[in-house]
């Protein structure tokens, strides 16, 4: 009984809700702005003749859209997964030093990269989804999140057709307290009903999984052939290397026995030198194929001489399972390795933890150091060595590195072939989010004075005078030319200005270790 | 003896300068890449290179493709081509403009060293070096060819030799025979595989490792 | 030619009314399935239910047959994989769910019956079992009863339409004609509402798929597994042990040098002779793992190097003008040599041409003259390239050669990455116009004229509808809608279905086409 009353009196909720329903209404009023523009972008794309303002209407969907969803999740509560297919890589310099796209070859990724991007823009299901949902959602899409004031409304109306009596009180009390109720319902339904238009379908996500799926598959092979590559070449250079100087210096040794036997002494001892290092080197290599004391041990084996090898204070709580198959094992190990160096190089971390546990979903280690913290996956090759390795077996490596520390990486393989991770967004650094806005904006709206309201105007002005319908509109008869000029121009300095600001945001954004061009999205 | 050499692993390098020097030979060039070799091989033509296969930049067969492109602009240019392993397919683009003055060797033909200055004054005279491995997998693969089948077992093991690019002497030695008796077999095979007999050694082996490589 | 079209009319009208006759069996078939249900669930005799099952797929399984023999339509069948057999536990006993049991019949009985009630194909078979048994009796009922009429009407004295002769009779005999005509596209369409129910849903292909996707992963994982250890334990047994064997016998001559030369010569040709020994070992071991001359030289001079070494006869012909990626490339030159290997072994190979070009994206390496390798090997290279879908198909052409070929779909995708199939002129042509095209009809003399008609119609302007007789103009804005939205159309379901033909649509999971 005492969780009804919860569920249904929350007295502090109602006052937000109702100011959140306000809001979505407002919001409303505006998506009709925006549907309307959206409308007027992609009939004139349609036409064929303003094809560019296309990639504009993209972006103005998307970004209306991610705001719907943050609005469903802040107000309403309710989480839409973003259902777009996820971004494609960006392109790849060749060994050459050229960037490949398609049957073209660029000095720099930016004309690949920005293909590449259109691409997954255009062909997406996910984006005409949107657009449909923008168009659609203009039609009073935002008027049952006014149920509550239509309700008050209501009441207002009937009190006024009954007149000054007790009744109208009621009549007015009744539908007010309905809505003031209901908000908070009505906030909810509304976030779910965005998510049945916004969210992904099922379809889709399984499309994505089938993608996750194929994509993982043709890393591990890549991995793995780039492993047996890494192999050779060391063999190459190591291992084989050295047993043609020993045998080179055995030549000579051999040549000089009898005239200088003290000269081929040395030489002798020189090519044992050759010989322990040669081992050593093998050696090194097999520990880095599989480790032998993961085969001989299994893996909490292995990783207690982990613990101990570590320059770190090291300890080893909880257990895993017998019959991890062998993979797994050699992912787990080799990123247990790899977190506590990191931990020693680049945290400072003097204690580290290393957490085992499974259940029937999987198993998950955790490794926790009391460093300086703020690792960023982004930076370090290695993370993102595990991350491939673990994506192998479904597996996901979860960081979380505040700045001062301590940082935990959680590493959790899953028991069977499971759903794939949650995407993560990475921030991949540079500018803040808001600092892209004005650039966006720019970009976004320059072709509107440009166009249609410049460059066309004047061309109608040319051809059949200049009384041009719209200019008359705003009360401006008699002065069309200055106003168009001034459209072109101001349409002009947007570009510019977009321009410049989107340069600053990429080259701000661009990193060392990433040398490709980032498109904004 | 003027000896430019091309490899990228320090060590096999200093190894190769040394036994070398060691032996009386001068090393004018001692390079790491592709390029450097091309430049080194076009520049001021030594009296014979040894090239490693795989050099870098790319660390695929830049070695033997600058060799062979150091061939094509100074025809007859000595070169050895070293490897860690040897394939049918390159001993014969080596072989192709017919020219000698090629060797392919493993590279573990440098633990002996006599044999291997052997093999390279060898080729910087005009003759040729081919590895037992090589040889052995051309006449492996010649297996099922007719005239191969009609050499007694001897005349294979003479052709072997002969094929690794040795005169009628060497084999003599190695095989424990006189010369006249070399000179029999070699005859013999030269009928059996229906060439001109020649007493240069050089264009002999020529001769007969073109017919190898002319059977599919 | 003309009789040939004739009789397959009357092919099509006799299979028609066998339809007929079918549907009758299906129409008991469903009454039987009702009774079966109703005793299985109501009377707990579920033994019914597999017998009932498998009966249902046989008659299925005929109509699958039939919509291909008789119309063309390819329906796949739907089902799910059947449960591998249950395997005993350590200590013998065979599980299912919380029973062990001491035999494996009542867990495989268990599992099977999982399996048939939890397939949605089984439910749809049941459906379509009674709805088309309405279905085949009207499109077996039409072209009968029409050709009946039709010759009724024609004979003058059962005629029951009250026309003279002279109407009469070509009219009949038209029906009946008409008849045999609509009966090929009926039997077409009856396949394809069939191919609706009997066939595989979306769903049900794309759990496919992931099953696929998830298994050629996980044996991609096993097979590196398997061959890292390979290595270790190859470098562990052969070059680690050489090498200690080697600084040992250095270590005695080191001590002999002054003593006994002639004694630490002999250990320094031992030590040379070992090292020699672990080079040709680590030499074996990476032609194993990543073959020199393929890194070197790619896989068209890599497969000529093995043509080279083997001793049979092989023609090489290679047209690459793009290195497949390093995995599908190793994939491929491991696949080729085994195949030579066993070539090699058979006596009666003679002759061998391999044959490695793209097809569109994918890259198809031909073996002429190879007879079909033990199963083992099949099974391995099956498993090799499975991971980049490939495909082995043993056979041969008529009375040629045995012939082996392995396709790799998509090898070469990423070297067209984002490229179009290029479309023929005939296709290009329609999508430019209707692109370029489309604006006109549909906005200026469709929406625009209609709004203008309605606003202002004494303003004609250059709106065409507009200057026509007003009972003609709102069905010609309409018309012209109509075209435009037609062109636009056109120019977006042309390319669309090219590329889908062509296997580079990016919205389509990328491997529905690599199916076997």
């Amino acid at each position: 009984m005492r969780r009804v009353s919860r569920v249904l009196w929350r007295p502090r909720e109602y006052p937000l809700a109702l100011a959140r329903c306000l809001g979505l209404g407002a919001v409303g009023v505006v998506h009709v702005l925006v549907a309307a523009l959206l409308l007027v972008t992609l009939l004139a794309t349609a036409t064929g003749l303003l094809a560019f303002l296309l990639l504009p209407a993209v972006r103005l969907t998307r970004v209306w859209t991610a705001l719907a969803r943050r609005l469903a999740r802040d107000w309403s509560g309710v989480e839409i997964a973003p259902p777009y297919l996820p971004k494609p890589p960006p392109a790849v310099r060749q060994p050459d030093g050229w960037y490949r796209d398609g049957r073209n070859l660029y000095r720099t990724p930016r004309v690949p990269d920005f293909n590449r991007w259109m691409n997954w823009l255009l062909r997406d299901p996910a984006t005409w989804r949107d657009m449909a949902w923008v168009v659609s959602y203009a039609f009073g899409g935002a008027l049952p999140a006014l149920l509550p004031y239509g309700l008050a409304g209501c009441g207002l109306v009937l009190a006024y057709g009954l007149g000054a009596s007790p009744l109208a009180l009621l009549a007015v009390a009744g539908p007010v307290a309905l809505g003031v109720l209901a908000a908070p319902w009505v906030l909810r339904l509304h976030g779910l009903w965005l998510r049945v238009l916004l969210g992904p379908t099922e379809r889709s996500r399984l499309a994505r999984r089938v993608r996750h799926l194929a994509e993982s598959r043709t890393e591990t092979v890549d991995s793995q052939a780039a492993q047996l590559r890494g192999i050779e070449r060391d063999l190459h250079d190591g291992a084989q290397a050295r047993l043609v100087a020993i045998g080179m210096t055995l030549g000579a040794a051999d040549h000089l026995l009898d005239s200088d036997p003290a000269a081929a002494e040395a030489l002798i001892a020189k090519a044992r030198e050759a010989s322990a290092a040669a081992l050593a080197e093998l050696r090194r290599l097999v520990r880095g194929i599989r480790p032998p004391v993961l085969a001989e041990r299994g893996l909490p084996g292995a990783l207690r001489a982990l613990a101990v090898d570590s320059p770190l204070d090291v300890r080893l709580d909880g257990d895993l399972p017998e019959g991890v198959p062998a993979p797994i094992e050699s992912a787990v190990y080799f990123a247990v390795s790899e977190l506590l160096t990191n931990a020693a190089r680049h945290g400072g971390a003097a204690r580290a933890t290393v957490a085992l546990s499974h259940d029937d979903a999987g198993l998950t280690v955790a490794v926790t150091d009391d460093g300086r913290g703020g690792a960023d996956p982004a930076k370090g090759s290695g993370l993102r060595g595990i991350r491939r390795r673990i994506a192998a077996f479904d597996g996901t490596l979860a960081l979380d590195s505040p700045r001062g520390g301590p940082t935990t990486a959680t590493v959790s393989v899953p028991a069977g072939p499971g759903e794939p991770g949650p995407v993560v967004p990475v921030d991949l650094g540079g500018p803040p989010r808001w600092r892209r806005w004005p650039a966006q904006v720019c970009l976004s709206v320059f072709a509107l004075p440009l166009f249609p309201l410049g460059v066309v105007s004047m061309v109608y002005a040319l051809a059949y005078g200049p009384d041009v319908v719209w200019i008359g509109w705003l009360g401006l008869a008699g002065r069309e030319w200055q106003v168009m000029i001034t459209m072109v121009l101001v349409g002009i300095g947007l570009f510019a200005v977009g321009m410049v600001l989107n340069v600053q945001n990429v080259r701000a954004a661009r990193r060392p270790t990433t040398p490709q061009a980032e498109f904004v999205e | 003896m003027r000896v430019a050499i091309a490899e990228d692993l320090y060590l096999l390098r200093e190894g190769l300068v040394h036994l070398l020097r060691a032996h009386g030979l001068d090393v004018v060039a001692a390079v790491e890449t592709g390029p450097e070799l091309l430049k080194a091989l076009t520049g001021d033509p030594p009296d014979v290179a040894i090239v490693d296969v795989r050099l870098p930049p790319t660390f695929t067969d830049e070695g033997l493709q600058a060799a062979l492109e150091a061939r094509r602009r100074v025809p007859g240019l000595p070169v050895l081509v070293l490897s860690q392993h040897v394939e049918q397919l390159y001993a014969r683009e080596l072989l192709a403009d017919g020219s000698g003055s090629v060797g392919y060797l493993l590279k573990d033909r440098v633990f002996d060293a006599a044999q291997f200055v052997d093999a390279l004054r060898r080729v910087a005279g005009g003759g040729t070096a081919m590895d037992p491995e090589v040889i052995a997998k051309l006449l492996a693969s010649n297996a099922r060819s007719a005239p191969l089948g009609r050499l007694t077992a001897r005349e294979r093991e003479v052709l072997a030799l002969m094929a690794e690019g040795r005169s009628n002497a060497a084999i003599a030695q190695r095989l424990f025979l006189s010369e006249s008796a070399v000179g029999k077999h070699t005859a013999s095979i030269f009928a059996k595989f229906d060439l001109a007999p020649s007493d240069d050694d050089n264009r002999r082996v020529l001769a007969v490792l073109a017919y190898l490589n002319a059977q599919p | 030619m003309v009789a040939g079209v004739v009789a397959g009319h009357a092919r099509a009208f006799a299979r028609t009314t066998l339809l007929l006759a079918g549907a009758v069996v299906q129409a008991l078939m469903s009454v039987g399935t009702i009774v079966a249900l109703v005793l299985a669930v109501g009377q707990g005799m579920v033994f019914i239910f597999a017998p009932l099952v498998r009966t249902h797929r046989r008659v299925t399984a005929l109509a699958r047959r039939r919509a291909l023999a008789w119309s063309g339509v390819e329906i796949p069948e739907p089902y799910e994989p059947p449960p591998p057999p249950p395997v005993p536990d350590a200590e013998g006993w065979y599980r299912s769910d919380r029973v062990l049991y001491k035999t494996p019949r009542v867990p495989a009985f268990n599992q099977r019956y999982k399996w048939l009630l939890g397939d949605p194909a089984t439910w749809r078979d049941m459906l379509w079992i009674a709805s088309d048994s309405v279905v085949a009796a009207v499109v077996g009922l039409l072209p009968l009863s029409l050709a009946g009429y039709g010759l009724a009407v024609a004979v003058p004295w059962v005629t029951p339409v009250p026309w003279p002769a002279v109407f009469a009779v070509p009219a009949g005999l038209a029906m009946t004609l008409g008849a045999f005509m609509l009966a090929p596209v009926l039997l077409r369409t009856h396949a394809v509402w069939c191919s609706w129910l009997l066939g595989s849903t979306p769903r049900a292909r794309i759990a496919r798929d992931m099953g696929r996707l998830a298994r050629s992963r996980s044996d991609a994982l096993d097979a590196q597994n398997a061959e890292l250890r390979r290595i270790e334990r190859e470098l562990h047994d052969g070059a680690q042990a050489r090498l200690v064997a080697v600084g040992m016998t250095l270590g005695a001559a080191h001590d002999l040098v002054r003593a006994d030369p002639g004694a630490a010569r002999t250990l320094l040709g031992q030590a040379r002779s070992e090292s020699a020994a672990a080079l040709a070992e680590i030499r074996g071991l990476v032609r194993g793992i990543h073959p020199p001359v393929l890194a070197e030289r790619g896989l068209g001079d890599a497969v000529r190097a093995l043509a080279l070494d083997s001793p049979l006869n092989v023609d090489v012909v290679v047209d690459l003008q793009v290195r497949p990626t390093a995995p599908v490339e190793a994939a491929a030159y491991f696949a080729v040599s085994e195949l030579l290997a066993e070539a090699a072994r058979d006596e009666r190979a003679e002759r061998v041409e391999i044959d490695v070009s793209p097809r569109g994206m994918a890259l198809r390496i031909t073996l002429t003259g190879v007879g079909a390798p033990a199963p083992a090997v099949l099974a391995g290279i099956e498993r090799r390239i499975g991971v980049f879908d490939g495909v082995v198909v043993v056979g041969r052409e008529g009375v040629g050669p045995p012939m082996i070929t392995i396709e790799l779909p998509q090898a070469l995708a990423h070297t067209t990455e984002g490229t179009h199939p290029k479309m023929p002129l005939s296709k290009s042509i329609p999508v430019v116009l209707g692109w370029s095209l489309g604006w006109l009809p549909l906005f200026p003399q469709g929406f625009v004229a209609g709004v203008n008609k309605i606003v202002n119609p004494e303003n004609r302007s250059w709106f065409l509808a507009l200057y026509l007789p007003e009972p003609m103009q709102w069905p010609f804005i309409g018309l012209m809608i109509m075209l435009g939205t037609f062109l636009y159309g056109m120019a977006t379901a042309l390319p669309l279905l090219h590329s889908r033909e062509h296997g580079t649509d990016a919205c389509a999971p990328a491997f529905t086409y690599r199916r076997r």
